[in-house]
């Protein structure tokens, strides 16, 4: 089973690289935008069949490895 | 003091702590390989500076994990020293040993200069050979070390004196002007609650001889030596 995660900051943290693409995108001439965050994605091949235990087991990968809680937030995405 | 420095793949300051801590110890440091479950019984345990794991996935988020790191965790709550620098401190926070996170300098660039440091507090094993308002000068060298916490984190180490150091300048203004990269509150350097854990960004080591252009780094491995001579 194929899962997905997204891996972007809280709001309230900074994003100096986000920022940074920001400004390069205005000085490549594309008008108007008014934000970049910038995150990771990841995909994860499981051998788990049942979708409900591949979210738990996924959202306990997150809490002790993918993500920093700290400052980051997760979002998992179970294909069908 | 018997000490040991942690060796991961990416280290690459164990041999200038192994260096720093011989001239203080008048003998060779353990060096432990990561992989590695146990380490003799020791004083002082130094997680060095170095780009484990290439930073993969987040600056210390791999090596947090190695199999040595259990057994770093486990003497840290005993109450053994550790000093983790640089690379050494975003290890100790992935590891949940100290609070908040390195993020990515502001500037987005690799800084590598000396920096002036304020001691902020003289109370601990590592900061006790300091006078609390004393400017120091470390070198730092780190892509990833802009300290963020929340605001609560940031309270209680505030209240509970646990701020070690604070990017400042040389006559010790701790304003924006002084730090190199984004920290919040100039914060470069900080203690547990037991205060037998401290993560820095600057390298103390690397300014510890004067063949280096340096000594300020120094005094921290003597008095670490003198802490457990009694």
């Amino acid at each position: 089973m194929k899962v997905k995660v997204h891996v972007t900051l809280k709001s309230g943290v900074l994003d100096p690289q986000g920022k940074a693409v920001q400004h390069a995108l205005a000085s490549l001439g594309f008008a108007g935008v008014e934000g970049v965050r910038q995150g990771k994605y990841i995909e994860l091949e499981l051998a788990e069949k049942d979708p409900a235990k591949a979210r738990e087991a996924v959202d306990a990968m997150c809490r002790q490895l993918l993500a920093n809680t700290v400052i980051e937030n997760y979002a998992i995405d179970i294909a069908a | 003091m018997r000490a040991a420095v942690i060796v991961f793949p990416g280290s690459n300051c164990d041999r200038d702590v192994m260096v720093a801590l011989q001239q203080s110890m008048g003998r060779a440091p353990h060096m432990v390989w990561h992989r590695e479950t146990g380490m003799p019984e020791v004083d002082l345990i130094v997680v060095p500076g170095g780009f484990s794991y290439g930073d993969y996935l987040r600056s210390g988020a791999m090596a947090a994990h190695s199999p040595i790191m259990k057994e770093v965790v486990r003497r840290a709550n005993a109450g053994v020293a550790v000093l983790g620098i640089c690379n050494g401190f975003q290890i100790l926070t992935e590891a949940g040993l100290l609070p908040g996170v390195l993020m990515r300098n502001a500037g987005l660039k690799f800084i590598c200069r000396d920096v002036g440091l304020r001691v902020e507090t003289a109370d601990s094993l590592f900061t006790r050979p300091y006078r609390k308002g004393q400017v120091v000068r470390f070198p730092i060298a780190h892509n990833d070390g802009n300290y963020f916490a929340d605001e609560a984190t940031l309270k209680r180490l505030e209240d509970g004196d646990r701020i070690a150091f604070r990017y400042a300048s040389s006559d010790g203004k701790t304003d924006a002007a002084a730090n190199p990269n984004g920290s919040l509150r100039n914060i470069a350097g900080i203690l547990n609650e037991r205060r037998n854990v401290l993560g820095l960004m600057p390298h103390p080591e690397r300014l510890a001889d004067p063949e280096l252009g340096g000594t300020d780094g120094r005094p921290m491995f003597d008095g670490l030596v003198k802490a457990f001579a009694a």
